[in-house]
């Protein structure tokens, strides 16, 4: 085992690596523009200018801080640690996604593209980022698997509202996995003027890193919260992960801070035994796939093996890089949570609290349901909400035998 | 000296340029993808480039993405593809036609690098084209790959400007290969014009032989390259026509062998049309 380091904050280093992970794996016509975005992304960090106006965006637009909630019935139904939500389901548009997409489209109108690109699974990340570019009046292109086109009929009215063109991808097993093949395959061919805003901790360095930096909102705001509210620290930290960016969001603020347990969940579809799973660091290797080494979900041979989950922001056979790293240094729990378990936390939400959460925040509560009884009632625990069910509430429907 | 190297070579002494064929292995099946390959030297490909079907070929169009699916559906694998160049090697005696394996990184990393380096030189493979392996990654295949004998060509790309070549070439070995157009594989060609001014570039950086290709079709686009380049690749027309070759329930119709090595042999007369200085 790799010794300790100092800090866990301060990947990746200068190629890109957290450890063994991370990279920049990608066609040599991408790489100048990777480069030329990492040199455009480390000057804009550094230029207040930028900073003030992303703060502006955050607070005015986006709705930001978000509340940190403390969920009384939820708390005393489970009987244990004391339960906060962390309410980034009031976003505007309706999930953490928003954070990472005004910092990324100011960053392209900075950079003076004219176009801008991104993939999409449930749809959350192709909402904001349609409703990022109606407001900065650049036209934007939404790639998204023709079996999420589908299932997510919302968002994908909502895209389209905000002016953005959805294409469905057909190509491989049209879930998310295919939307970012299509979207890099429309940057390699359009690079000199378009911006590829990616959703996640995922892809070429530097988006893993920067992607982090643009949800870390959340997690620093939880930490003033919870200070001013209790006067301490959380002791635990319980976040969903598909790609895994709301959770390294709330994570990565408080990954030094040794007393804070910090538990990721991944969606374990049918069960992660039955094969049938989305979980890349309970049930993958490591691998190299969509521009960067993390573990993946795949064969012997290293074909990409499909995801099952029944939400569909959750369906994707990798992981951003960090979280692989994280997983190795023993810093962070990965855990999973079952479509059943998830379908189950969902509807205790709505009873308990009035609060309808999206399928992947109920993979969290799932794993919160079980965890938090076993903690202490004077254990702080915050779980990150990162969106809302009102684009799930057809899938939910069907689940349960519900006609809407 | 590599087999890439010394075709290289003959190619300069006979003053022409070379004719690079890429195709999928496995693609329809194992048994006419082989029997492909087999005839590719006779009908005028003077290097191959066998592809390593993938589930996810980010950097490749449409044809490719689904010649690969057939493959992959047909049962091929990596040992099968290593299968298809022992066999070739041993069956035609032909030692002399270089082979390039040309994929993505994911599938020699799972069987370990250094393995994979191993059992393609036992196979007969002459080197690498990785995709997505840029010069950034590449310090983990390229000692491996130099231990057994194996060169790794590297892709340019328009974008690539001079201050970025050195250190493509750095890592780049037999050939530089020239993505000529800005996208993904089988879509858009360049100019005559463009390809001569980026070869002209490359080869002030470099005195590796410059192999030419993405969206060359035809036995004139071919020639067009070749009076500037060492040698033209084709790939998605190669791959069209096997699928052309298909019937509607994508089984192998009886002419589809012949059909795909008569279009190599037109590509190749394209070629050899142009004699070099």
């Amino acid at each position: 085992m790799p010794t300790s380091p100092n800090s866990f904050r301060i990947g990746p280093d200068e190629r890109g690596h957290f450890g063994l992970f991370g990279g920049r794996y990608v066609a040599e016509t991408l790489m100048p523009l990777i480069l030329d975005l990492e040199k455009a992304y480390n000057e804009a960090k550094a230029d207040p200018q930028f900073q003030g106006e992303l703060n502006y965006l955050l607070a005015q637009y986006a709705g930001r801080p978000s509340p940190l909630y403390y969920a009384e019935r939820l708390t005393k139904h489970l009987g244990g640690a004391k339960i906060y939500l962390k309410r980034d389901e009031l976003n505007h548009t309706g999930s953490h996604k928003i954070n990472n997409v005004l910092g990324q489209v100011l960053l392209a109108k900075r950079m003076g593209k004219t176009r801008v690109i991104a993939e999409t699974g449930a749809g959350q990340h192709g909402v904001a980022t349609a409703t990022a570019c109606a407001l900065f009046d650049i036209p934007c292109v939404v790639f998204m698997g023709s079996v999420d086109v589908e299932r997510q009929a919302p968002n994908v009215f909502r895209m389209k509202m905000l002016g953005a063109e959805v294409r469905p991808v057909t190509s491989g097993s049209s879930t998310l996995k295919d939307a970012m093949n299509e979207a890099m395959r429309d940057w390699v061919a359009t690079c000199d003027m378009t911006f590829y805003c990616i959703g996640t901790v995922a892809g070429p360095h530097p988006y893993p890193a920067m992607v982090r930096d643009f949800q870390c909102v959340i997690g620093n705001e939880v930490r003033t919260q919870i200070m001013e509210m209790e006067g301490r620290l959380p002791d635990t930290l319980v976040a969903c992960i598909g790609g895994g960016s709301n959770a390294m969001g709330l994570f990565h603020p408080f990954l030094d801070d040794k007393g804070v347990r910090i538990v990721g969940v991944e969606a374990g579809g049918k069960g992660v035994e039955t094969g049938e799973h989305a979980a890349s660091l309970t049930g993958g290797r490591p691998g190299v796939l969509h521009g960067n080494r993390t573990y993946l979900l795949q064969d012997k041979e290293g074909q990409i093996t499909e995801a099952h989950s029944i939400s569909a922001g959750l369906d994707y056979p990798g992981i951003g890089p960090e979280h692989s790293w994280l997983k190795e240094q023993g810093r962070i729990e990965y855990v999973s949570a079952t479509d059943n378990e998830a379908l189950t936390a969902f509807q205790l939400l709505c009873k308990l609290e009035g609060i309808i959460p999206a399928l992947e925040p109920a993979h969290a509560l799932a794993h919160v349901t079980k965890l938090a009884p076993t903690l202490s009632k004077d254990n702080l625990l915050v779980m990150n909400l990162c969106g809302r069910g009102d684009k799930d509430v057809f899938a939910v429907a069907e689940r349960l035998g519900m006609k809407i | 000296m590599s087999r890439i190297t010394k075709r290289f070579d003959k190619l300069k002494a006979d003053k022409r340029a070379g004719l690079v064929i890429y195709i999928s292995a496995g693609d329809p099946n194992a048994d006419v993808s082989y029997e492909i390959l087999k005839g590719l030297p006779v009908a005028g490909a003077d290097l191959i480039e066998l592809g390593m079907p993938f589930t996810d070929p980010m950097a490749d169009g449409p044809s490719i993405q689904v010649a690969g699916q057939r493959a992959l559906k047909a049962g091929m694998t990596v040992d099968g593809t290593f299968d298809m160049v022992r066999r070739f090697r041993k069956e035609t005696g032909d030692d002399d036609t270089p082979i390039l394996l040309m994929g993505y990184y994911n599938l020699v990393y799972q069987r370990g690098v250094e393995r994979f380096c191993k059992e393609a030189a036992a196979a007969g493979v002459d080197g690498f084209i990785l995709v997505d392996l840029p010069p950034e990654e590449a310090d983990e295949l390229k000692p491996h790959a130099e231990a057994h004998g194996l060169d790794t060509v590297l892709l340019t790309a328009p974008t690539t400007d001079d201050k970025r070549l050195p250190a493509v070439l750095k890592y780049s070995a037999g050939f530089v290969y020239f993505a000529s157009v800005l996208g993904i594989t089988g879509t858009k060609s360049a100019t005559e014009e463009a390809v001569a001014r980026h070869v002209a570039r490359i080869k002030r950086h470099t005195r590796l032989p410059v192999g030419v290709g993405f969206g060359i079709r035809t036995p004139e686009q071919a020639a067009a390259v070749a009076r500037h380049a060492d040698a033209a690749v084709v790939g998605t027309a190669i791959v069209d026509r096997v699928k052309a070759g298909l019937d509607a329930n994508g089984k192998p119709t009886p002419g589809l062998t012949a059909g795909v090595l008569a279009d190599v042999k037109a590509l190749a007369g394209g070629v050899r049309s142009v004699s070099k200085p």
